[in-house]
């Protein structure tokens, strides 16, 4: 291998580094020159020094060869000061298990510093590194870290993506989130370190600093349909992910597309910019008209782009004058002498330069050319509204007067001449040719039949932490489907058996039924004399004063208007035999539950029965025994008679679903039975507050929505946990045997 | 009655009321007949002061009753009261209306009780009579009386609508909030603003008008387009005055306040 030759005067520098890599002596000059030129002495001193130690950490030529490219750059966005922390950083990473990490570190070091900016961000970033590693590298007797932390690595690789979606609060956030449900699975945690899992997305979509489209959504449907008359579906899409290529706004039959997230701008906030964005678009659909491009060439297509937005929005601030300074504020001013005509193609630049003299009549460019047709656009709008054709006429004419040899140049000058709001126009050309293919090769496909969908997709649920006192975001998946068939006679069976329980009941019924009248007071002719207005009346008359003359009262019916959902727990300790009692809990819920709701539907209330358990959050069952439009015949007993008991209780997820059905009732009152054995588990929540916790967060939002949730019982031992999830609305019941009689009893004390 | 109490429920001075389409003539040609009329209208379009026009035009007296839901028969017809020497009958407005030949206007029929709007059928058929049972009198309609009802059927409930026998008894005029230009004018000629203003805080309220059923119950009406176009020309900064008459009485919801004020910021460059 040919040896490098250090010049002479950075032989001390050289000697100083003491490194044999041949690799790093290729770059070594070129790095002091810059590191020279930048650092101050005592920089370039404790650059060569750290670069040192880095070079004789045993870990190869790369992390030697990246500190030496990157330092200069990194201390120009961050200070020479930053060095120390960052040492130290790296110190401890190599003492640690975690020195793999070091090289991406590096790496992603210069891309973070300028997003950061200032020292005490990086610091504050380092922090949060250090967090990370300390909080994932493993050991094996807790004293000695022996594993290094899987996601270090990968967090480092990503950083520079995140920081530019993510403020620093929301990076730690996002770290932390991943920190502590993936400490213990490292497969898991690489996955979420990497965005690779859908976690990760979800919480670093939470996390995004700047105005979400999902979030103003109703906003900008109104602005559509009050100031321009016009509705679509708006359709985010992702602007996070394609650093090479920013997607632009675009309509198509399908509905608008805007990104997902606009920050604040130029003094913009972010939904102006939505509307900014849609009033453009809208502008086009009202007043642009397709033409066709074939005899165009790919310049005058562009500018006529160019003009036919410049005209829409033109259009757009005639009608809405206001609009005209957040299209200025969000419109580039290129400098006139920014692009080098001699070195790249500055159609863009001079198109930019035109749309903004349109705008502003207060540009400062001196071109005659741009000022001529700034001009020619406004005489031309002056006569009306002018049309797409007229306009790319205006631009064939614009391009014939700028052309320049250097146009054809591969080299683009863009510098300011993205105008983000604007569309893609894709819809102002049409094609006499669709394409230069002599076949379609894009043949209909046909769906195999038997592919079906088989069940309903699943349903998402948040879930709440109680650790961190924020939701899970689409923690649970909730899959519903209708409960298998069994012989309704059993059923019929075991209300025959508790008949006399039911002649009881029957009685407590009818008195409960809507019987009961209201007084409707102050009426001038009704059924009866309210004595109390009548005597005040008298004493009002006897004292000279004018008696008020409505003192009958009448009476109507008032209905009960009660909407209830028994949703039943049937996890697997349901098998359980009831203590001092042969029948297994689940043999007396399902007498209880038949009691219960041949009660209700004597009483005509609505009510719907489902039943839950669940497998893990990804398996959450939600089975319906009965829904509110049937009625409780033999299909419905069928299905109760069928109920088996399995897996674990997650709470939260089944309440939730229940309450979305519920929720839809016309009713005044909203009833939730839920009737469970034992306090929610599940296997994959190692921590048991979790789940209690989130189920009486559910009980909090059910509360919300109008939904009175109460908690039958059947655990001797559930005052540890029940009043924490439903407050005061629940009944233990100790003896289970008793649940045939207890429940319809509790559900009519209820409702009285 | 004396001649001075029928004065007193005369229109001497013009409103200002500006056609938008035949309705002038359709209603004289109703009064000419003498048939009921219903007009029909969201809140603030200009129901009542047609009335009132028209009151004026015919040199009517016009007696306006705002129905509510505490009202009974006899606030309508008349009751008894009490003085010293025992019980006097005092007439009710419809009664009243009845008696002297007046134009009698039911403004939001709707919102009294069914069983009080039953009163009115005698009056409004080919009777022409009004018994008062308590008093034990048939009460000839004057040849100039005439009920008009108006009601608003946007934003009462399902369970207030007129009963098909009372609807049946009426013709109908349908009223909307005018064309932009019109409306333009009426904010001109009502409160001397000048063209240009009155535009803009008509496409304002026509923006808000876009909206009903997407969160507004009812849009922004031509009253409140005045009272904010009456504060503009007392001196109110123009934005201040529309968001506090035009979009804060109507709407509660954050979102629809933001669009609004976003419309009133992009109209007022």
């Amino acid at each position: 291998m040919e040896t490098v030759e250090i010049p002479g005067q950075l032989q001390p520098y050289w000697a100083e580094l003491a490194c044999g890599f041949p690799r790093v002596a290729e770059v070594f000059p070129d790095c002091m020159r810059v590191a020279l030129s930048s650092l101050s002495a005592g920089g370039v001193a404790a650059y060569i020094e750290h670069a040192r130690f880095l070079g004789k950490m045993g870990r190869g030529a790369e992390p030697i060869l990246i500190f030496l490219e990157v330092w200069p750059d990194v201390a120009g966005e961050a200070g020479e000061d930053a060095l120390p922390d960052i040492m130290e950083f790296i110190r401890r990473m190599y003492k640690s298990p975690n020195g793999k990490a070091i090289i991406p570190f590096l790496e992603s070091l210069l891309a973070t510093a300028r997003r950061l900016h200032s020292r005490e961000q990086l610091s504050d970033y380092l922090a949060i590194a250090l967090d990370l590693m300390e909080r994932t590298t493993g050991s094996i007797h807790g004293i000695h870290q022996t594993f290094p932390s899987p996601g270090l690595p990968e967090m480092f690789r990503q950083v520079p993506a995140l920081l530019s979606r993510l403020s620093l609060g929301g990076l730690k956030n996002w770290v932390d989130y991943g920190v502590r449900y993936y400490s213990d699975h490292p497969d898991r945690q690489i996955d979420y370190f990497s965005l690779q899992s859908a976690d990760s997305l979800a919480v670093l979509q939470r996390e995004r600093h700047g105005t979400l489209l999902v979030d103003n959504e109703r906003k900008l449907d109104m602005y559509l349909r009050g100031l321009w008359r016009d509705e679509d579906l708006l359709i985010p899409y992702s602007s996070g992910f394609d650093e090479l290529r920013q997607p632009i706004p675009y309509y198509d039959k399908l509905g608008i597309r805007l990104p997902d997230v606009y920050s604040d701008a130029h003094g913009i906030a972010g939904i102006d910019r939505y509307r900014a964005a849609l009033a453009h678009i809208v502008g086009h659909r009202r007043w642009t008209t397709a033409i066709f491009a074939d005899n165009m060439s790919p310049f005058q297509r562009m500018a006529a782009e160019f003009i036919e937005d410049s005209r829409v929005e033109y259009l757009a601030i005639r009608e809405y004058p206001g609009l005209r300074h957040i299209f200025m504020a969000l419109h580039p001013v290129p400098g006139e002498d920014a692009c080098d005509p001699e070195k790249e193609s500055g159609v863009r630049h001079r198109l930019t330069m035109l749309s903004r003299a349109i705008l502003d009549s207060g540009h400062p460019y001196k071109n005659p050319h741009i000022i001529e047709f700034a001009q020619r656009f406004h005489d031309l709008m002056r006569q009306g509204d002018s049309n797409t054709r007229e306009m790319a006429d205006l631009a064939i004419s614009f391009v014939a007067k700028i052309r320049r040899q250097s146009d054809q140049l591969a080299k683009t000058h863009f510098k300011d001449t993205v105008i983000d709001y604007r569309d893609d126009n894709r819809q102002m050309w049409k094609f006499i040719e669709e394409g230069d293919e002599e076949e379609a090769f894009d043949e209909e496909r046909k769906i195999e039949p038997g592919e079906g969908i088989k069940g309903l997709p699943p349903r998402h649920y948040h879930e709440w932490d109680y650790n961190t006192r924020s939701y899970r975001p689409d923690w649970v998946s909730v899959y519903e489907a209708l409960h298998p068939q069994g012989n309704a006679a059993d059923i019929d069976r075991l209300l025959a058996k508790h008949a006399s329980l039911a002649k009881r009941l029957k009685k407590m019924l009818d008195l409960l039924k809507p019987q009961n009248k209201v007084r409707i007071r102050y009426q001038e002719e009704g059924s009866e004399l309210d004595l109390d207005v009548a005597l005040r009346s008298l004493i009002d008359y006897k004292s000279g004063a004018m008696p008020d003359p409505r003192i009958n009262m009448s009476h109507r019916n008032d209905g009960r208007n009660i909407a209830v959902m028994i949703l039943l727990d049937l996890s697997e300790s349901l098998n359980e035999k009831a203590a001092g009692c042969d029948q297994t809990i689940l043999e007396l819920s399902q007498e209880a539950v038949s009691l219960l709701a041949w009660a209700i539907e004597k009483l005509g209330d609505p009510f719907a029965i489902a039943g839950f358990h669940s497998n893990t959050r990804h398996d959450v069952r939600f089975l319906h025994i009965k829904g509110y439009s049937e009625h409780w015949d033999d299909e419905v007993k069928g299905r109760l008679a069928a109920m088996e008991a399995s897996y674990s209780t997650r709470m939260g997820a089944a309440m939730r679903h229940a309450a979305h059905y519920l929720e839809k009732q016309q009713a005044d009152k909203k009833l939730m039975l839920v009737i469970t054995d034992g306090e929610p588990a599940d296997i994959d929540s190692k921590d048991g507050r979790i789940l209690i916790e989130d189920a009486r967060q559910a009980v909090k939002e059910l509360d919300q929505q109008g939904i009175y949730s109460y908690c039958i019982n059947l655990d001797p031992k559930a005052d540890e946990y029940v009043a924490d999830i439903f407050g005061g609305q629940y009944t233990i019941i100790d003896r289970v045997e008793s649940l045939p009689e207890r429940l319809p009893q509790l559900f009519i004390s209820l409702t009285k | 009655m004396t001649k001075k109490n029928i004065e007193q429920y005369k229109i001497h001075k013009e409103p200002f009321y500006q056609a938008q389409n035949d309705e002038v003539q359709l209603y004289e040609a109703a009064y000419v007949a003498r048939l009921p009329v219903m007009v029909k209208g969201p809140t603030g379009c200009g129901k009542s002061r047609f009335i009132e026009y028209m009151a004026w035009k015919l040199g009517k007296p016009l007696i306006t009753v705002a129905c509510n839901e505490d009202m009974t028969a006899s606030d309508l017809v008349g009751r008894y009261l009490l003085d010293a020497n025992g019980t006097r009958w005092l007439d009710g407005p419809l009664t009243t209306a009845a008696r002297i030949g007046a134009i009698c206007y039911l403004d939001e029929i709707v919102e009294a009780r069914q069983d009080t709007t039953v009163v009115i059928h005698p009056l409004t058929d080919h009777r022409r009579t009004l018994p008062l049972d308590k008093k034990g009198e048939l009460i000839e309609a004057h040849k100039d009386f005439q009920l008009v009802i108006s009601y608003n059927p946007g934003y009462q409930s399902l369970l207030k609508d007129l009963k098909q026998s009372t609807k049946q008894r009426f013709t109908a005029f349908d009223f909307d909030y005018p064309e932009a230009g019109v409306e333009t004018d009426i904010l001109c000629k009502e409160t001397g603003m000048d063209q240009d203003l009155s535009a803009k805080l008509v496409k304002i309220g026509r923006a808000a008008r876009n909206l009903k059923g997407h969160g507004l119950d009812e849009g922004i009406s031509t009253r409140l387009l005045v009272y904010a176009a009456t504060l503009i020309k007392g001196g109110v900064e123009p934005r201040a005055a529309c968001r506090m008459a035009m979009v804060r009485p109507i709407t509660d919801d954050a979102d629809i306040r933001d669009t609004l004020d976003h419309a009133i910021e992009a109209t007022f460059a």
